[in-house]
């Protein structure tokens, strides 16, 4: 427990592999990267996220040698590379096509960078061998690529990238087309060969689930511009604009007006702090294993968020004292009490009538902004009865989207708003109570939101 | 039945345009020549029924090919045609591959009207272009003032009437059934692996060998066959280039048929220039059926 965190963005001594110096890049007057700074570390597990055609990919591309900034440069190691060519940088790419040689093996693909530098014949096949065995294609190291299936064939494609065990990799959605047993195996695997040789990585992937257990750290993209950098749980729970917080995960935006709370000295501190406290063990013990192991949080986000919508981790996982969290959610009757309702934050009024919501988490210097609070489905609670809770809502259950080990209710409030709330099915039949069209009572903590300023 | 039908109909075509035509010149090939109409015999007289059936298999024999071999002109013949079907064939290859290459690396928007240029020559009859040649590389010819003028040389060249003149013939008339086949093998190919080649350590040279080439490799062959087989074959470009001393099987089959009106001969050289030409033929459906393959 007493190892440091894996966190060298945070050390101002780190000196990063990689930084970014207000890079952009045109393609005639289309601007696919737009004055973009960025730094990132060696051993870092670097994920981007964004929506298609974004400019990951040029990203990667940038970094790969295959096209040259507009303006700003590129530095590795303290280099600019702007003027090096693909072939003389210590840097691989997996294509996001795979860009497989079709004329020859599987073998012979995987040992082509190898023989390009000149290795021993006898050190080329081991490796190749090892490569083969780690991606699961002993079988087919004779054939061709189009006589292999699509996700055998982005396995060759990482087996290649991977053979020549590069300073940096990177990986342009490497495993989107594999099923999600052999993903989630060789997301591990990777966590592995990345913790065995030091290399960084930098992946692309459209999967949050993939970025959030893999990564160190997490890019989210939009429009050719990094919007926020942070480690997954950061991401997840104090998302820093109302595009993150709708881009990641599932989440209700409620629209309204700030005005700031009665503070008292005490809790001026707490209300500096923008993120949303989760409900259970809300300071993040550093995991005992080194990053980017998803930590503990990490992990909790994982099994608690995700799995039910995409499925269980692999079992490698050591397995997570389960949190209490789910109790909280789950359970009916010990709604949130507002006695223990903190000092400060903000009160939003929203769509002018009924009470206020409170939001004692967040920044008062938001006073008279339009601001959007954004809540997770899973930090509401829902019940018959009206509780007593800092924050209430009512409304009726319009639908309800049963996800096996969760169940999503999708309440419509009097003033029309749509809400989903997210509630893990412990028991069998408690849930039953609560069905179509049913009046209901929401009610999350005055923490449980973040609110973030209205985006123009 | 339908099925039945649909595979006849190319057997039949096969048959018909390939199988009869050839046997009747392999039958013509083991006959005499004789002075009469046609000029040839035995003639098969399907009145005189089953003896004369046997009387005419009789006197088939294969005198005509026992000449050829002892006749060192006909060996020679084949074995320089051959020389210059070859030789024009990988002149050809050296000239079309960049040209087609340089059209599957131009602009997509380009490449239509690229393709259209390599395809035009084909408007205008094959004759009347194998004549200008002759005006182009005559003593007096456009080429050679083109070099005096520009005082490269003093003294005309003599290219027409030489090897050389039939080369660049072939090479011209030639050049688009090889750029063609390798303009599609290079044209699908993706770009990423050029890029892929060079991020795993090749230089745009090697890369180039180590992908591009090897990929084009198809339209390779199939651009060498289609220059080859009938280079091997061919009579206009030598008789109309070529010196007297340009010696190829198509000019010799044509002075046996038409000056000598030796036409057993003549089958015979056709029947032997067939047989070395199924070689080739044999070898390039085989790279087609290979191609096919791994295109599926
Ligand atoms: N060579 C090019 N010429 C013109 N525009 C380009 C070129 N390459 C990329 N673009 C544009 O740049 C933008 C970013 O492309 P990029 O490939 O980086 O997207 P991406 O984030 O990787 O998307 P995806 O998730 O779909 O792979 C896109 O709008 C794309 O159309
Ligand atoms: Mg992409």
């Amino acid at each position: 427990m007493a190892q440091t965190v894996f966190a060298p963005w945070n050390d101002p001594k780190e000196k990063p592999l990689i930084e970014f110096v207000n890079v952009t890049k045109r393609f005639g007057d289309f601007t696919a990267i737009d004055n973009l700074s960025q730094k990132i570390y060696a051993k870092e597990f670097f994920a981007l996220l964004g929506p298609s055609g974004c400019g990951k990919t040029t990203m990667m591309r940038m970094l790969g040698g295959f096209e040259t900034p507009t303006s700003g440069k590129i530095l590795l190691a303290g280099q600019d590379i702007g003027a090096v060519p693909p072939n003389k940088r210590a840097v691989n790419m997996m294509f996001q096509s795979y860009a497989l040689f079709p004329h020859i093996s599987v073998w012979e693909n995987i040992a082509f960078g190898l023989k390009r530098e000149g290795m021993a014949k006898v050190k080329i096949a081991a490796r190749v061998d090892e490569m083969l065995r780690l991606t699961r294609l002993e079988k087919f190291s004779g054939r061709k690529p189009h006589q292999i299936s699509g996700g055998q064939r982005q396995r060759v494609a990482l087996a290649r990238s991977l053979a020549k065990a590069p300073k940096l990799l990177l990986l342009d959605e490497p495993l989107g087309a594999l099923d999600k047993k052999l993903r989630q195996e060789t997301q591990f695997e990777l966590m592995d060969i990345q913790e065995s040789t030091g290399t960084t990585f930098v992946i692309v992937t459209h999967d949050q689930e993939e970025a959030m257990t893999v990564a160190s750290r997490v890019a989210v993209m939009d429009h050719g511009k990094i919007v926020q950098v942070a480690t997954p749980d950061v991401i997840y729970e104090a998302p820093n604009s109302v595009y993150v917080a709708d881009f990641i995960g599932d989440v209700n935006l409620i629209e309204g007006t700030a005005k700031a709370r009665k503070t008292s000295n005490t809790t001026k501190q707490l209300a500096a702090q923008p993120i949303a406290e989760p409900e259970v063990s809300p300071k993040p013990e550093p995991s005992s294993d080194r990053k980017p192991q998803p930590n503990e949080r990490g992990e909790w986000l994982h099994d608690k968020l995700l799995e039910p919508v995409l499925g269980k981790r692999a079992a490698v996982q050591k397995t997570v004292a389960t949190a209490p969290i789910s109790e909280t959610a789950t359970s009916v009757a010990p709604a949130p009490k507002p006695s223990d309702l903190p000092d400060g934050g903000l009160e939003i009024a929203w769509l002018d009538n009924g009470k206020p919501l409170i939001a004692s988490n967040a920044d008062p210097s938001l006073d008279g902004a339009k601001v959007v609070l954004a809540l997770r489905p899973e930090k509401l609670s829902i019940s018959t009865e009206e509780p007593d809770a800092a924050n209430v809502l009512r409304g009726k259950v319009i639908d309800i989207a049963y996800l096996g080990n969760i169940s999503t209710y999708y309440v419509q409030l009097e003033t029309g708003t749509m809400v989903k709330a997210q509630i893990a099915n412990t028991r069998r039949v408690s849930r039953r109570d609560i069905t179509w069209e049913d009046q209901v009572w929401l009610s999350f903590r005055a923490t449980a939101g973040v609110v973030l300023e209205q985006e123009a | 039945m339908r099925r039945a039908v649909l595979i006849a109909v190319p057997y039949l075509w096969l048959l018909a345009l390939f199988l009869v035509p050839f046997l009747i010149v392999f039958k013509i090939s083991l006959s005499d020549a004789a002075i009469a109409r046609p000029p040839y015999f035995p003639q098969l007289e399907v009145s005189e029924g089953w003896s004369g059936l046997k009387e005419f298999f009789a006197e088939l024999d294969w005198e005509n090919y026992i000449f050829l071999g002892e006749d060192v002109l006909y060996y020679q013949a084949y074995l320089s045609s051959l020389k210059i079907a070859l030789i024009s064939t990988v002149l050809t290859l050296l000239v079309g591959y960049p040209i087609a290459y340089g059209m599957a690396r131009a602009a997509p928007e380009w490449r239509p009207t690229l393709l259209m240029l390599i395809i035009l020559p084909f408007w205008t009859s094959f004759l009347i272009r194998v004549y200008a040649w002759k005006g182009i590389l005559s003593t007096e010819g456009l080429l050679n003032q083109l070099l005096m003028s520009l005082g490269i040389i003093s003294d005309p060249l003599t290219i027409l009437n030489t090897n050389t003149a039939v080369y660049i013939g072939i090479v011209y008339t030639y050049l688009p059934f090889m750029v063609l086949p390798i303009y599609s093998a290079l044209e699908k190919m993706d770009d990423s692996l050029l890029e892929a080649a060079e991020d795993l350590g090749c230089s745009r040279f090697q890369a180039f060998w180590l992908v591009t080439f090897p990929m084009s490799r198809a339209g390779v062959f199939a651009g060498c066959f289609l220059v080859f087989i009938p280079a091997l074959g061919e009579f206009v470009i030598p008789s109309l280039l070529g010196g007297s001393d340009t010696l190829m099987i198509g000019k010799v089959l044509y002075e046996e048929f038409f000056s000598n009106r030796d036409w057993p001969v003549a089958s015979a050289v056709a029947v032997i220039l067939l047989l070395i030409l199924i070689v080739p033929i044999v070898l390039f459906q085989l790279n087609q059926q290979k191609q096919q393959e791994a295109e599926q």
